[in-house]
C-alpha cells in the first residue's frame, strides 16, 4: 500500500480527538491527522497515506540522498536540482 | 453492418447473476458480448468504455438513418452550397457551481468548441433545461445569466430553448443541452482522420485544470486547491489557426478522456502514430500534485478550455505563432508529432529514455490509494 | 512538487541506469512487493531500462489483488443490502468477485461510496444513524493505522453502526512463502518503502540472514527505484546479504511506534488467505476482541460464500512471479482492463494492468478496438 506523498503542515488544530492538520501538497491541500507523528510542526514536511501522517520526513536525509546520487558520477557534472536547496528553511524541528 | 444487440438484462438476484446472455430471437452477430448489460457511469467518461458503447450499442441501432460512420461529436452538412456544423451535447456535471464556472458556462463553451473543433465558426445555440424538482430559483437564474455571459463572450446567439422540470431525484438538480450551429469556410476540411505523417502536434495550454476543478469539490474527496476550471470558448483561437494555415489538419479539444484520450482517437482514425515528450507537456504544479494524491494520470483528466491541433511541419511555427498571439493560446506548445511506427498507437518518451505507450482511459477515473 | 520531483530527474534517472549496467557482471533475479513500485517500473520503463541479465520479478504487492476472492464476495453481500451504506477506497470498486464487482452493485442502486480516508467513513457513519455503514479495511500495514484509529474513534464515539470488513495482509510472511517455494528464482528484495515507515525493517533482519538474501528499503520515485535496485546488485555481486534502506528521508529501522501501537490495540495476527495464492500462516490482521463487535463478518449474516474464480485467471501465478502476463493466453484477448478476469488487471498497479496499460505483448492499442472513422468528418453529407 503505497500511495503516500509528502506535502508541507501549513496549519494544526489541537482541539478535537485527534491532532489534525492542513498539508500543502505542492499546491493542494488537504487535511490529515497527525496522531501518529506527534514530534511534527507547523512547517515540517511528512509523508501522508490515507489521511494519515505516517513519517516525518528528514530533510537532511533527502539532501544526502540527492547528492549521493549526483556525486556517483565520477565526472562530477552538477545537475540542476531545482528549488531543493533554494527553498526558505524550515521550522526549527524536533529530533531527525 | 453487423446487426449486435446487448443483451437484454437477465439479472434476477445478486446471487445468479449472468455474463450476459444473448436473445436468441435476433440475429447474433458471434462477436463478444459486453459483459455488463447496464450502463455504467464509465460510459460517460469519454474513454474507451464511451467508445464501446457508441461502436456496440448506439451507431448499429442508428445505422439507417446515419450518414454511415460513428455519430460524432458535430457533423458538417451541406445547405444550399454553404457547410453548417450541427453540434449538440449535454451537461450533466455536479456541482453546478465548481472554481472557474458553471454548469451554464460550460454548456455555451463546449458546445462553441465543439463546432470550432470542426473548423467552424459559431453563428446559434439552442438551449434546453431539464430541471428536478426542488431547483431554487436563484440556483436557476444564475446559471441563466451565466450562459447569457458565456454566449456573449464567444459571440453567439442563443436563438432557441426549451424547459422541461421533472420529480424530485429524477435529475441532478439540472440537466443542460446545448445544440448549435456554424460556418465552415471554404478550404478548410477539419476532420479527425486527417492526421499525417510528419505533422506538428501542438496543444494550446496547460491541461488538467477542469477536471481537477470538479474533483476538488466532489463529494467525498473534497481537498482545497487553487485551480479554476479552465473552460472557455476556443472560436477565436481557431480563427487564429486558420488564418495561418487554412490546411489545418486536426482540431480536437481533449474534454472527457483528457489528452491521451483525444491523441488515441485521433491516431486510431488517421491509422498514425503519436510521440510525445513528456517535458514538453505543461502540467500546472497542484494539477500535478492532486493527481499525485488520488493517483490519476494527468493525461486522462478533463480539459474544458484547450485545444489540440495538428498541422503540417512546415506550418508548425507560423501557428504556434498565431496561437501566442491571443489569450487563449498564450501558452501553446509543441507536445510531439506523427510518426509512421506504431500506427493507432500514442507513446511518450520517459524519464529513463523508454518509450511507454499512452493508453486511451479506461471507464471511470476512479482515485486510489496504492 | 518538492520531494517528488526532484526523485524523477532525467539526468540522475540515466546515471543510475548506466551504474547499475557499469556494477552488474551476472543474471540476477530481483522482486519488488509494493504494487506502487510495480506501476512506477512499468510505466517509466525502469524493468526494460536495466542489464539484459537482470529480471525484475513482479511480487504479490497489490493488496487490492490479493484480497481473498471470499472477501470480496462478502463485500458485495453486505454492500447489496439496502440498510447499508459501503464505503471503500477507490481501488476496491473495479475487483471482480465471483459474479460481480462494486461497481457494478453501485449502478443497480446499491449505495457504495468512495472514501479517501478510513476518518470519513466514520463521519458517514455518525452523520447517518439509521443506517448501517461498513468499511473495507484492506491494505498492508501501510494502511493498518489508519484503519486501526478509525476503528478506535468509532468506539469512542460508541457508533454502533460502523462496523468494518477486514483484510489485512502483511508482507514478511509473503516474501518467506515465496522464498520457500520450491520453484522460487528470487534472489534479492526490495522491500516497500511506505510499509516499513510503519514497521520499521527488523522483521526483514532474520529473513536476510536465514534465506541469504539482500532486501533493499526502497521508495517509490523513479531514482528511489533506480538506487535500490542498484544497491541490491551491488550487495549480490559482493556476496552481501544485508538489510539497507534506500528509502531514508522516510523510513527508519525502529519505523513508527506510536502506530505499531494503536494496530496492536486494534489488531492480531492470524493467518490470512491470499488470492491467487493461498492460506499464508500467520500473514494478515484480525480484530482483536475487545473490537469483534465492529466486525462485520459477525455483523451481517453473509450467508454460504462458494468462489469461483475465472478458468483462464493465473493471478496466482502472476502474484507469485512465476509467470508473467505476456504468458497468460488470456491477457488482452479475454482478459482487460475493462474486462477483468482477475484482480492484478483491475487494481491500478496490478503487474496485468501495468503491462496492459504499457501496451506490453499487445498487438493493437487496448484490447478495445476504437471505432473507424471511413471518411473524413468534414465531408458534406448527401
Amino acid at each position: 500500500m503505497c500511495l503516500g506523498i509528502p506535502g508541507k503542515v501549513v496549519e494544526i488544530r489541537d482541539d478535537g480527538p485527534l491532532r489534525m492538520a492542513r498539508v500543502d501538497f505542492g499546491g493542494v491541500r488537504k487535511e490529515a491527522c497527525l496522531v501518529y507523528v506527534p514530534e511534527v510542526q507547523l512547517g515540517d514536511y511528512v509523508i501522508v497515506h490515507v489521511g494519515f501522517a505516517i513519517s516525518q520526513l528528514d530533510e537532511e536525509e533527502a539532501m544526502r540522498t540527492l547528492e549521493m546520487l549526483r556525486a556517483i558520477d565520477a565526472e562530477g557534472v552538477a545537475m540542476e536540482l531545482g528549488s531543493m536547496g533554494g527553498a526558505a528553511a524550515p521550522a526549527t524541528r524536533g529530533s531527525a | 453492418m453487423s446487426d449486435r444487440r446487448v443483451a437484454v438484462d437477465p439479472f434476477g438476484g445478486f446471487a445468479e447473476e449472468p455474463a450476459g446472455k444473448p436473445d436468441p430471437a435476433n440475429l447474433a452477430c458471434p462477436a463478444p458480448i459486453p459483459e455488463r448489460a447496464r450502463v455504467l457511469l464509465g460510459h460517460g467518461s469519454g474513454g474507451q468504455l464511451s467508445a464501446a458503447l457508441m461502436r456496440d450499442v448506439i451507431a448499429p441501432a442508428l445505422a439507417a438513418v446515419t450518414p454511415g460512420g460513428p455519430l460524432n461529436d458535430a457533423a458538417v452538412v451541406e445547405v444550399a452550397g454553404a457547410r453548417l456544423a450541427f453540434t449538440t451535447d449535454s451537461f450533466v456535471v455536479s456541482p453546478l457551481e465548481f472554481p472557474g464556472g458553471d454548469i451554464g458556462e460550460l454548456a455555451v463553451n463546449g458546445t462553441v468548441n465543439d463546432l470550432a473543433m470542426m473548423g467552424a465558426q459559431p453563428v446559434a445555440l439552442s438551449l434546453a433545461y431539464v430541471i428536478e424538482e426542488g431547483l431554487p430559483i436563484e440556483d436557476l437564474r444564475r446559471v441563466t445569466e451565466s450562459v447569457a455571459r458565456a454566449a456573449g463572450r464567444a459571440g453567439v446567439r442563443i436563438v432557441t430553448g426549451d424547459t422541461k422540470v421533472v420529480g424530485r431525484g429524477a435529475a441532478d438538480a439540472l440537466f443542460v443541452n446545448t445544440a448549435g450551429i456554424g460556418l465552415v469556410a471554404p478550404g478548410v476540411s477539419v476532420a479527425a482522420d486527417r492526421a499525417a505523417i510528419g505533422d506538428a502536434v501542438l496543444l494550446s495550454g496547460p491541461i488538467g485544470l477542469h477536471g481537477i476543478a470538479i474533483m476538488s469539490v466532489r463529494e467525498g474527496l473534497d481537498f482545497e486547491v487553487e485551480i479554476a476550471s479552465d473552460t472557455q470558448p476556443l472560436n477565436g483561437l481557431v480563427a487564429a489557426i486558420v488564418a495561418a494555415c487554412p490546411d489545418v489538419h486536426v482540431l480536437r479539444d481533449p474534454t472527457r478522456g483528457g489528452l491521451a484520450s483525444a491523441l488515441n482517437e485521433i491516431a486510431a482514425a488517421s491509422g498514425a502514430g503519436i510521440e510525445l515528450r513528456e517535458e514538453t507537456i505543461p502540467i500546472p504544479g497542484p494539477v500535478h500534485a492532486a493527481c499525485e494524491m488520488l493517483g490519476l494520470d494527468p493525461l486522462h483528466v478533463a480539459n474544458e478550455g484547450k485545444l489540440v491541433a495538428i498541422v503540417p511541419a512546415s506550418s508548425a511555427e507560423a501557428v504556434l505563432a498565431a496561437m501566442r498571439a491571443v489569450p487563449e493560446g498564450a501558452e501553446a506548445v509543441e507536445i510531439g508529432c506523427v510518426v509512421a511506427d506504431h500506427p493507432s498507437m500514442v507513446t511518450m518518451r520517459t524519464i529513463v529514455g523508454s518509450q511507454r505507450i499512452v493508453d486511451m482511459l479506461v471507464g471511470e477515473q476512479l482515485p486510489r490509494i496504492c | 512538487m518538492k520531494y517528488i520531483d526532484e526523485y524523477r530527474n532525467a539526468g540522475l534517472a540515466r546515471k543510475l541506469v548506466d551504474e547499475i549496467h557499469r556494477v552488474t557482471t551476472r543474471p540476477w533475479a530481483l522482486m519488488e512487493v509494493c504494487g506502487g513500485q510495480t506501476h512506477t517500473l512499468v510505466k517509466q520503463g525502469i524493468d526494460e531500462a536495466l542489464p539484459p541479465g537482470v529480471r525484475m520479478i513482479h511480487g504479490p504487492g497489490c493488496p487490492v489483488c490479493v484480497t481473498p476472492l471470499e472477501q470480496i464476495d462478502k463485500a458485495l453481500v453486505i454492500a447489496a443490502r439496502p440498510d447499508v451504506i459501503f464505503t471503500s477506497y477507490g481501488d476496491m470498486l473495479r475487483v471482480p468477485g465471483s459474479s460481480t464487482d462494486l461497481l457494478s452493485l453501485k449502478a443497480r442502486g446499491a449505495d457504495v461510496r468512495i472514501v479517501y480516508s478510513p476518518l470519513d467513513a466514520v463521519r458517514i457513519a455518525a452523520a447517518n444513524p439509521d443506517r448501517q455503514v461498513v468499511f473495507f479495511a484492506i491494505g498492508f500495514e501501510t494502511t493498518a493505522p489508519a484503519n486501526a484509529m478509525a476503528i478506535r474513534q468509532a468506539a469512542r464515539l460508541g457508533l454502533g453502526n460502523f462496523s468494518v470488513l477486514v483484510s489485512h495482509v502483511l508482507v514478511p510472511p509473503a516474501m518467506c512463502a515465496i522464498l520457500e517455494s520450491p520453484t522460487n528464482q528470487v534472489q534479492a528484495f526490495l522491500a516497500a518503502g511506505h510499509v516499513c515507515a510503519v514497521m520499521g525493517w527488523t522483521e526483514y533482519e532474520p529473513i536476510a540472514e536465514r534465506y541469504h538474501v539482500p532486501i533493499v528499503v526502497t521508495g517509490f520515485e523513479p531514482l528511489d527505484l533506480l538506487e535500490g535496485i542498484l544497491m541490491a546488485i551491488r550487495q549480490l555481486e559482493q556476496g552481501r546479504a544485508e538489510v539497507e534502506n534506500q528509502y531514508a528521508r522516510a523510513v527508519k529501522r525502529e519505523g513508527n511506534r506510536e502506530a505499531q501501537d494503536t494496530i496492536f490495540r486494534v489488531f492480531d495476527v492470524g493467518d490470512r488467505k491470499w488470492r491467487g495464492i493461498g492460506m499464508i500462516p500467520a500473514s494478515g490482521y484480525h480484530l482483536r476482541p475487545e473490537y469483534a463487535r465492529f466486525d462485520a463478518e459477525a455483523r451481517f449474516d453473509v450467508g454460504m460464500i462458494t468462489t469461483a474464480e475465472h478458468p483462464a485467471c493465473i493471478a496466482g501465478e502472476i502474484l507469485q512471479g512465476t509467470k508473467t502476463p505476456l504468458e497468460c493466453t488470456a491477457y488482452g484477448v479475454l482478459c482487460s482492463p475493462q474486462k477483468p478476469l482477475g484482480a492484478p488487471m483491475v487494481s491500478a498497479e496490478g503487474v496485468c494492468s501495468a503491462y496492459h496499460a504499457a501496451g506490453r505483448g499487445l498487438a493493437a492499442p487496448g484490447a478495445v478496438p476504437l471505432y473507424e472513422l471511413k471518411r473524413p468528418v468534414g465531408e458534406a453529407m448527401k
